[in-house]
């Protein structure tokens, strides 16, 4: 305990020393993205501390949280619906048909046609299904395609995609574990990685429905609204007030300027802030949960599998059941931090979906942070993330110190300045294996050590 | 018949080709990820990393040969400065072996710690391709760009459709074939390779019998990064080499290496084939094809593409949820070392 309040104080130092030596707006951006990690480390953690499941697709999970952000919040478009919405939804009335029919005969045939019949019949349906899609489709792409092409969203509060998310995510979850679980471990790594590219690869594509690589953008946004802030004369009068000594060395004009200026930077912070207040309150709910599912006597059993499953499902436990149930919890809170994501940028940005971000950073989270200790995994957040954002530039000062010598004109020297935004890749790598290798248990260690020490050296 | 003729020309040219050369790059990126399984036990998430950083130590060294005004003639120079990418990738890989993953075999680690390890070997190749090449495409194919042109093709034949067949195409078949034969030959020739293959069978039963684990391990590590720097050059010879591709070509490899069936270096070659031939194949828009068969036939605007070139990965991925839920030891029956 006293460790992890010391942990957490050095954090607070850090974001302090940001916010009085670099801005507050920039401290209270990387507070925001902390969180949202945070609560992605924490799904992975589920998945990894309490049960030992990698999942190498955490991409596709927050990609598909942030879908359902955009489905939920976004306002429909009511003209692309009209051109388009009954084929689109007939076409997929058609394949969930087709789908149902063919499990159905996958399990009650037996011997040769449990395959010879449900195969031509997944093919006929998608035939059908193309049938009706491939119209509808081009039809809304064609609708409006400089800003929208796409058919909008249901228009509600875009709060209410954060559950919904979570939903989302344990349905994929479910379909994944339930192939890929059960088999060897990396079997589950290797489908979870192809899940997740190909997600993203429909949030890029699929323009009828997420606007694609063009961004959905005008989602709505939970707090208060910065420009309306900026007009409310409470605002004016407290920065006035708080910069009152400044303002009063400057002459009328450049008055209004500079309070133009502040006040436009306060109702940024209370933005951030508000947005900061809301996903604090999702993490400490959440984590809260954890804490209490891991010390209830679900996780006493769920740790009590992940030490030793031969022996867990000799005591009647279903190994099998529990491992779905677990990477479908961890998946959901993941796609609810993909959601909150979407939530905090207010757009869709399918590109930014990059593996290496949004799959790799949080397990080197999980790892530095102690994978099985909720606690930690959420300081590993904190503190990964922090050093991502603060990273950039210690890369170019490094180049810039390396390379000295060398001509300004040198190439050598200006690839290396280029490319300098690498070398935090390469120190997460780095990180992760040192971490990985002399602290294997992390940071902020899952309480009983003894268990860790049995699981780190086999199974 | 001159109609047929052309459509098959047509899918010659198009499918059969370019599926025949993908699919023998990607037979020798399985067959090292199925070696490192066989021995090592794990699954090598560095390996899509691996092979870019092996073909970018021989971009590099074929811009030195190409700036010294040597050439191979009709051969791309990447083939000469081959030697200088495995040795750095041999080199590299064993240091990683040593620095990494030798902890955790003498831990006697579960699998997935492995996994997690050569995750972080991933996210430093990552750094260090990026940092030393960017990014971006690079094109390094030089020497004589085609074997067979459309046109001589066509004005040997007679024929409307031509098939071209890219001197990288053939060169990757070739060098495949005598990497994969050789691979063959010391596994089943040599004691070195006895030994492996014992390992790979029985870990403990090999030991026992006077196996040497480090010359198992470290030969296991000489072949596979050849394998992989062979693999990721051809593979950039034939199409481009960008960093991120090699990421993403993980994904059918181990798609390949299922479909084989772990630890099975024969699977990994059919595997590699299955994988190639239907991502091509279903990919292919078939429009042209099916005029020449079917003359006069009424397709409206449609296309006949089964899968939109977007999608390739879900051709992988999908190979890899059928053979998990029929055969999940592979078509070959993999090893059940779990």
């Amino acid at each position: 305990m006293k460790r992890a309040v010391q942990l957490y104080g050095v954090l607070t130092i850090l974001f302090l020393l940001v916010g009085f030596f670099q801005s507050w707006s920039v401290a209270l951006a990387t507070l925001n993205l902390c969180l949202i990690s945070a609560i992605m480390a924490l799904g992975v953690n589920i998945q990894w501390g309490y049960a030992g499941l990698f999942n190498a697709g955490i991409m596709g999970f927050a990609a598909i949280g942030g879908v359902v952000a955009l489905l939920v919040g976004h306002a429909p478009v009511w003209g692309a619906i009209e051109q388009g919405g009954a084929g689109i939804a007939l076409s997929f009335v058609v394949l969930a048909i087709g789908v149902v029919a063919a499990a159905i005969l996958f399990r009650c045939l037996k011997g040769v046609l449990k395959y010879t019949l449900p195969a031509p019949m997944l093919v006929v349906s998608f035939v059908l299904f193309r049938q009706f899609f491939v119209p509808a489709r081009q039809a809304i792409e064609a609708y409006d395609p400089a800003a929208s092409g796409f058919m909008g969203g249901l228009g509600l509060p875009i709060l209410f995609s954060w559950p919904l998310a979570g939903l989302a995510g344990a349905g994929v979850a479910f379909l994944i574990g339930k192939v890929a679980l059960g088999l060897r471990s990396d079997y589950l790594a290797i489908a979870t990685l192809g899940i997740s590219e190909i997600i993203v690869a429909m949030v890029k594509n699929e323009n009828w429905l997420t606007r694609g690589v063009k961004n959905a953008t005008g989602l709505p946004q939970p707090v208060p609204d910065g420009r309306l802030l900026q007009q409310q004369t409470w605002l004016i009068d407290l920065v006035t007030w708080m910069n009152r000594s400044y303002l009063e060395a400057l002459s009328a004009t450049e008055q209004t300027a500079a309070l133009r200026l502040l006040v436009a930077e306060a109702s940024s912070i209370i933005v951030k802030l508000a947005f900061a207040g809301l996903f604090a309150a999702v993490l400490a709910g959440l984590l809260a949960l954890c804490v209490f599912a891991l010390k209830s006597p679900w996780g006493r059993m769920i740790r009590a599998i992940r030490d030793n499953e031969i022996a867990a499902g000799a005591m009647g436990k279903d190994v099998a059941w529990r491992h779905l149930q677990i990477l479908m919890l961890g998946s959901a809170v993941v796609g609810i931090a993909g959601a909150m994501l979407v939530t905090l940028d207010g757009q869709l940005t399918p590109a930014a979906y990059i593996p290496l971000r949004y799959t790799f950073l949080i397990w080197v989270m999980v790892i530095v942070g102690g994978s099985g200790s909720n606690v930690g995994s959420v300081f590993g957040a904190f503190l990964i993330w922090f050093v991502w954002v603060q990273s950039e530039p210690i890369g170019y000062w490094l180049v810039k110190m390396t390379t000295f010598w060398m001509n300004d004109t040198s190439p050598i020297r200006t690839h290396l300045l280029e490319q300098a935004q690498y070398f935090r890749v390469l120190m997460m790598g780095t990180i992760l294996l040192l971490v990985l290798r002399f602290h294997p248990q992390g940071f902020l260690p899952e309480r009983p050590r003894r268990n860790r020490q049995s699981r780190s050296v086999g199974e | 018949m001159d109609n047929l003729l052309n459509g098959l020309v047509l899918f010659l040219n198009f499918v059969v080709v370019p599926a025949t050369s993908y699919g023998a790059q990607l037979a020798l990126g399985a067959l090292g990820v199925n070696l490192i399984f066989g021995v090592l036990r794990f699954s090598n998430f560095a390996h899509g990393d691996t092979m870019a950083f092996g073909t970018m130590l021989t971009i590099l060294g074929t811009w030195a040969l190409q700036s010294a005004g040597f050439s191979l003639g009709f051969l791309p120079t990447a083939l000469a400065a081959l030697p200088l990418g495995i040795a750095g990738t041999i080199l590299f890989c064993l240091a990683a072996d040593r620095l990494v993953y030798a902890h955790y075999r003498r831990q006697k680690a579960a699998p997935v710690v492995f996994m997690m390890a050569s995750m972080g070997v991933m996210f430093i190749l990552n750094g260090v391709v990026r940092i030393v090449i960017g990014p971006n495409e690079r094109n390094f194919a030089d020497g004589e760009r085609f074997l067979v042109t459309a046109q001589q093709f066509k004005d040997a034949t007679g024929l409307l459709e031509g098939v071209t067949i890219r001197t990288s195409q053939a060169l990757t078949l070739a060098v495949a074939v005598l990497a994969v034969l050789a691979l063959f030959l010391f596994l089943q020739r040599t004691r070195t390779g006895a030994a492996m293959r014992a390992f790979s069978d029985n870990e403990t039963l090999a030991l026992l019998c006077g196996v040497s684990p480090k010359v198992v391990i470290r030969t296991t590590w000489i072949i596979a990064a050849t394998l992989m720097t062979v693999a990721g050059v051809l593979y950039g010879l034939d199409k481009s080499f960008r960093p991120f591709t090699y990421f993403q070509i993980l994904l059918p490899i181990f798609a390949a290496a299922i479909v084989g069936g772990f630890g099975r270096p024969v699977g990994a070659i059919i595997g590699g084939f299955i994988v190639a031939f239907s991502e091509i194949a279903l990919t292919y828009a078939y429009r042209k094809v099916v005029l020449y068969f079917l003359p006069g036939s009424d397709m409206g605007d449609s296309l006949l593409q089964l899968v939109p070139t977007d999608y390739k990965f879900s051709i992988s991925f999908v190979i890899l949820v059928v053979i998990l839920i029929i055969a999940p030891t592979g078509i070959l029956k993999a090893k059940s070392s779990s």
